[in-house]
């Protein structure tokens, strides 16, 4: 039967056109569900701290208040100051403002989550379609059991080890929570994809000769969307807290550079008498995930409530 | 036989509070069961019937339920009252329930004899030994006609299959020899032919036990099989009550009409046939009859007046519109106690002709 | 029968596992950037210096032969000679890993009990203020990194209100011989109490930061399990047969919801071996994820590979053990593993 002829074949018992009415009333229940988003104040608490930190940080050089102080720069003079209408958040021990670090450091964080998940959210998901799809095949093994054995370490110990083997910098330490981070989409791919694996419509792509691709993509993948993006919300905040644990040993935000991690460790030797230097940029830190964390569960439920 | 009623829900009111707002599930029903009386309780999935069950045995989760105003009589004593270990006593020994997925009525994680054990402790109210349990256990097996029993008492609730589990369910439920059983939906989640094995079962089981019993269920059929009485139920209130064959014979309540209408349908398409529409929102539910919106019947007055049980034959109540008359319109438009009026109306000889007469 | 499959079936995966990451560490070491054994000697070796250890490190083989080399040696417990303290890699675990062990499970007890407690209360007190401050305490544990948490307990705790230490294992003014490595059992075995109870209150504050995350963590799954189950239909049955109140918290409802609290353990045991490397810098502990980040920061290869290995043995083992317990609470995995799928 070709394409068009499917199309003009009007019956509700038609799954293929089920799929098309589906597809409208999903949209309004999108809407439906924005609408319930908006309601939960929590969510919107979430979404609104980390829009504001977005833009804090997009906008680091125009909003901080001593944006010189994320240079190399040293004021003596002003060195070690506590919080004042001044400076918010104190100085350190060289006089930089640290509300400016921080709100510079904002950005190292953000794209330390963004860069991780763009890299590492496509090749797990793809690794996962595959071993889902090729289930109990040599495929699936491979796969799932190289995921089991990179998740037999604990993610922080894995990274710490591959980013203390290559150069202490940001772009290796991204690479390191890469290296730890993938399995745990193509474990959640893997776990959609295999349930779905015998569903009439995917035996019905392949019947009616449907390329892999299409399979896989056009076919399952839409069924894992939502579990992915509730996952990366709140994996965001995850790996900010990896990265920021990197940083605080030392490999990752390199110093001067104002890494919310590297702040919080060069602080620690000032306890507790100058305890401003550690504890605003590890307070920036929880914001920052919490924010994350909010929107992710506001999303869970918006899906969860979508998918009932 | 007495007539004093051995189970008298009056005016019950249910709430869910659930997030966002309370949905007004039970609107004031009234149900009365005689020792050894067989009801049924018909309804649409929804319509508040295992919810009305649940509050009668106390086990109503809650939150988010919320039993909101009525009263729940057992010989003559207002359960409502009741702490929880007078219930308790109560319960099982006196009155039980069986649930409607036997996949979910029994823990997952303890064998079946494990569950057993409990429950035939409570009902003998004294200390029994190991192996005396275990020859209960595999009496009320037998009783149930499950094979290989002493291997059953060792397995997983897991490993049988889902008729063998609703039979374990009503062994449970009948090895405590209770005067009252609530049977929700038993085997509807079961295939027809086990369905109809199962409850052939729990009938004999009940006349032998002479155990009166509430059997809710959403078939026609199965109530007029093995009911004396019959309440239907709409959307949280009870729309018509009537010995069973009178009913059968002469349904006055459209939705009651619509509802046997819908039988013949053999495909399971249920009611959409007779009945457009489906069970409203309980949050905001329909002013006035909440069945109006989809009857075919309905007047402006149905809109506005929640009518009243009404009597319109021997032992036949309807609540509809169609019957009140202009006395009954005067009486219900008291809205606080819309079924007071029509309450004392039946007298308690009549009811008991039901019985006598299927009997 | 059906249980023993089922151990015998963990065990082999977990043996695979760990041949895995050996594989993963083997090749993680050959990746790096400059020559191991020019590291390893230092820069003013002379050449045969070199060659000599090249050969000695089987450097020259093909990979394969090198793999099975350091298969075998890591196999004996043999993972060379550590950069930093000149000594034996397996020796250093030794005298290291205790601390780190005790440091584990104190705050592993702290998490599982506390989140017990936690998560039953705010379960039956649901949507009432009990409920949700235990709700908002959760949630802030889960969003704060742990060395977050050692810092202001630090701060707070040790110097402010002045009631912890702030650093190492015990008072240095006792002197507990070192029989099992933890300092809490051999200072019992001395039999000096006073030492014991310094060892604890060292503990407190280090164990608290690693538990919190995990503590919320399992607080949380705790409540919704507990809430969930509770509006099951079994429990109502179980009342409606006249089971009695006490039996059915303390049984019909603990056990299934204490399936996902469990299972949830073993990676915030893992979580919390990743966090105790910080943890342990922050209050000077002298374990193994001190000595583990120290080698770390020096690359000392040998060093990072032992200590990645054993906590993934000890991570693999703790995974194997939940999931014996899991399947010990929950006759459905047993059996389906037992059946072989």
């Amino acid at each position: 039967m070709k394409r068009r002829d499917l199309d003009s074949y009007k019956d509700l018992n038609d799954p293929v056109q089920l799929a098309g009415l589906k597809r409208d009333s999903r949209r309004e229940n999108r809407a439906r569900n924005w609408y319930k988003f908006t309601r939960n104040p929590l969510s919107m608490v979430g979404l609104i701290t980390v829009l504001t930190i977005v833009v804090l940080a997009v906008f680091a050089p125009f909003i901080a208040p001593y944006p010189e102080h994320v240079k190399p720069f040293t004021d003596f003079k002003n060195a070690s100051r506590p919080p004042s209408a001044e400076h918010w958040f104190g100085t350190d021990e060289i006089g930089r403002d640290i509300l400016s670090r921080v709100i510079f450091g904002f950005r190292f964080s953000l794209m330390m989550g963004l860069v991780v998940l763009v890299i590492v959210v496509p090749i797990g998901v793809l690794l996962g379609l595959l071993a889902g799809y090729y289930q109990n095949s040599w495929v699936d093994s491979l796969i799932m059991r190289t995921t089991d054995v990179f998740l037999a370490v604990p993610p922080l110990i894995l990274a710490l080890a591959i980013a203390s083997i290559l150069q202490p910098n940001l772009f290796n330490a991204m690479l390191a929570v890469c290296l730890t981070w993938w399995p745990w989409y193509t474990r959640l791919v893997y776990g959609v994809t295999s349930g779905l694996r015998n569903e009439f419509f995917v035996t019905s792509a392949e019947v009616t000769g449907a390329r892999l691709p299409h399979i896989l993509f056009r076919e399952i993948l839409p069924n894992c969307v939502s579990p992915i993006f509730t996952k990366m919300s709140l994996d965001m905040g995850w790996v900010i807290i990896l990265g920021a644990s990197l940083s605080f040993v030392g490999l990752g935000v390199q110093p001067p550079r104002p890494g919310l991690g590297t702040m919080v460790s060069g602080g620690t030797r000032y306890l507790p008498d100058q305890w401003w230097i550690s504890v605003f940029p590890a307070l920036a830190i929880v914001v920052l995930v919490l924010g994350f964390n909010l929107l992710g569960d506001g999303l869970r439920d918006l899906f969860a409530a979508e998918d009932s | 036989m007495s007539d004093a009623p051995l189970l008298d829900i009056r005016n019950l009111e249910v709430d869910y509070r659930v997030f966002g707002g309370t949905l007004h599930v039970l609107d004031g029903i009234d149900i009365r069961v005689k020792p050894g009386e067989k009801i049924g309780l018909v309804g649409e999935t929804g319509c508040g019937k295992t919810t009305a069950m649940k509050s009668s045995l106390g086990v109503l989760p809650s939150p988010p339920g919320l039993i909101s105003g009525g009263e729940i009589l057992y010989r003559g004593k207002n359960v409502l009252n009741y702490g929880q270990k007078k219930m308790n006593s109560i319960r099982g020994r006196e009155m039980t329930m069986i649930f409607q997925d036997p996949m979910a009525a029994l823990n997952p994680v303890f064998t079946v004899g494990r569950q057993f054990e409990p429950v035939l402790r409570h009902a003998a109210g004294r200390r029994l030994s190991g192996s005396e349990v275990r020859e209960m256990s595999i009496a009320a097996l037998k009783n149930v006609a499950l094979a290989d029993p002493e291997r059953l008492l060792d397995s997983y609730p897991t490993q049988l299959s889902g008729g063998m589990r609703q039979r374990v369910c009503i062994g449970m439920a009948l090895s405590t020899n209770p005067k009252l059983l609530i049977a929700d939906e038993p085997g509807t989640a079961l295939d027809v032919t086990i369905q109809a094995q199962v409850l052939s079962l729990l009938n004999g089981l009940v006349d032998d036990l002479n155990t009166a019993i509430i059997l809710i269920t959403h078939s026609l059929g199965v109530v007029r099989e093995m009911t004396d009485r019959v309440y239907v139920m709409y959307a949280g209130v009870i729309v018509e009550t009537a010995p069973v064959r009178d009913l059968f014979s002469n349904p006055r309540h459209p939705y009651t009409r619509g509802l046997m209408e819908s039988v013949p349908k053999l495909s399971g398409g249920g009611l959409s046939s007779a009945i457009m529409g489906r069970i409203p929102d309980y949050m905001h539910p329909p002013g006035g009859c909440r069945f109006h919106p989809r009857c075919p019947n309905a007047t402006e007055e149905c809109r506005h007046l929640k009518p009243a049980l009404t009597t319109v034959g021997t032992d036949h109540e309807v609540a509809c519109h169609l019957y009140g008359g202009e006395k009954n319109r005067a009486e219900s438009s008291g809205k606080s106690a819309p079924n007071g009026a029509s309450k004392e109306s039946p007298a308690g000889g009549e009811r008991t002709q039901g019985r006598n007469l299927h009997a | 029968m059906n249980y023993v499959t089922f151990v015998l079936k963990r065990a082999f995966h977990a043996v695979f596992v760990l041949l895995g990451l050996s594989l993963i560490i083997f090749t993680v070491s050959r990746i790096m950037p400059g020559d191991p054994v020019r590291l390893a000697v230092g820069s003013r070796a002379p050449q045969w210096v070199v060659d000599n250890m090249r050969e000695q490190m089987h450097l020259n083989e093909s990979i394969p032969v090198q793999y099975g080399h350091w298969f075998i040696d890591a196999l004996r417990g043999d993972f060379g000679v550590s950069l930093v303290t000149r000594r034996g890699v397996a020796k250093d675990i030794h005298e290291f890993f205790p601390a780190t062990l005790e440091l584990a499970l104190f705050s592993a007890v702290i998490s599982l009990v506390g989140a017990l407690i936690l998560g039953s209360l705010s379960a039956r007190y649901k949507d009432t203020w009990v409920d949700n401050a235990i709700r908002v305490w959760s949630y802030l544990g889960i969003v704060t990194p742990s060395f977050v948490f050692a810092i202001l307990f630090v701060l707070i705790f040790a110097f402010w209100l002045n009631w912890f230490p702030t650093i190492g294992r015990i008072d240095r003014a006792f002197d507990i011989a070192r029989i099992t490595g933890f300092m809490t059992i051999d200072s019992l075995l001395a039999g000096n109490l006073r030492a014991f109870w310094d060892a604890v209150v060292h503990l407190i504050l280090p164990a608290c930061a690693i538990a919190m995350g995990p503590l919320a963590q399992e607080a949380r799954i705790t409540r919704s399990s507990m809430a969930d189950n509770l509006a099951k239909d079994y429990i109502a049955s179980a009342r409606a047969l006249g089971v009695s109140e006490r039996r059915i918290m303390s049984r019909y409802l603990l056990k299934p919801s204490l399936i996902p609290t469990v299972s949830i353990f073993g990676l915030d045991f893992a979580a919390g071996l990743g966090n105790a490397f910080l943890v342990e810098l922050i209050f000077n502990w002298p374990g193994l994820s001190r000595y583990g980040m120290s080698a770390m920061l020096s690359k000392d290869l040998n060093a990072i590979s032992g200590v990645i290995l054993t906590f993934g043995v000890v991570f693999v083992v703790v995974n194997v053990i939940v999931d014996l317990i899991v399947a010990q609470l929950d006759p459905r995995i047993r059996l389906r593993a037992a059946k072989g799928s």
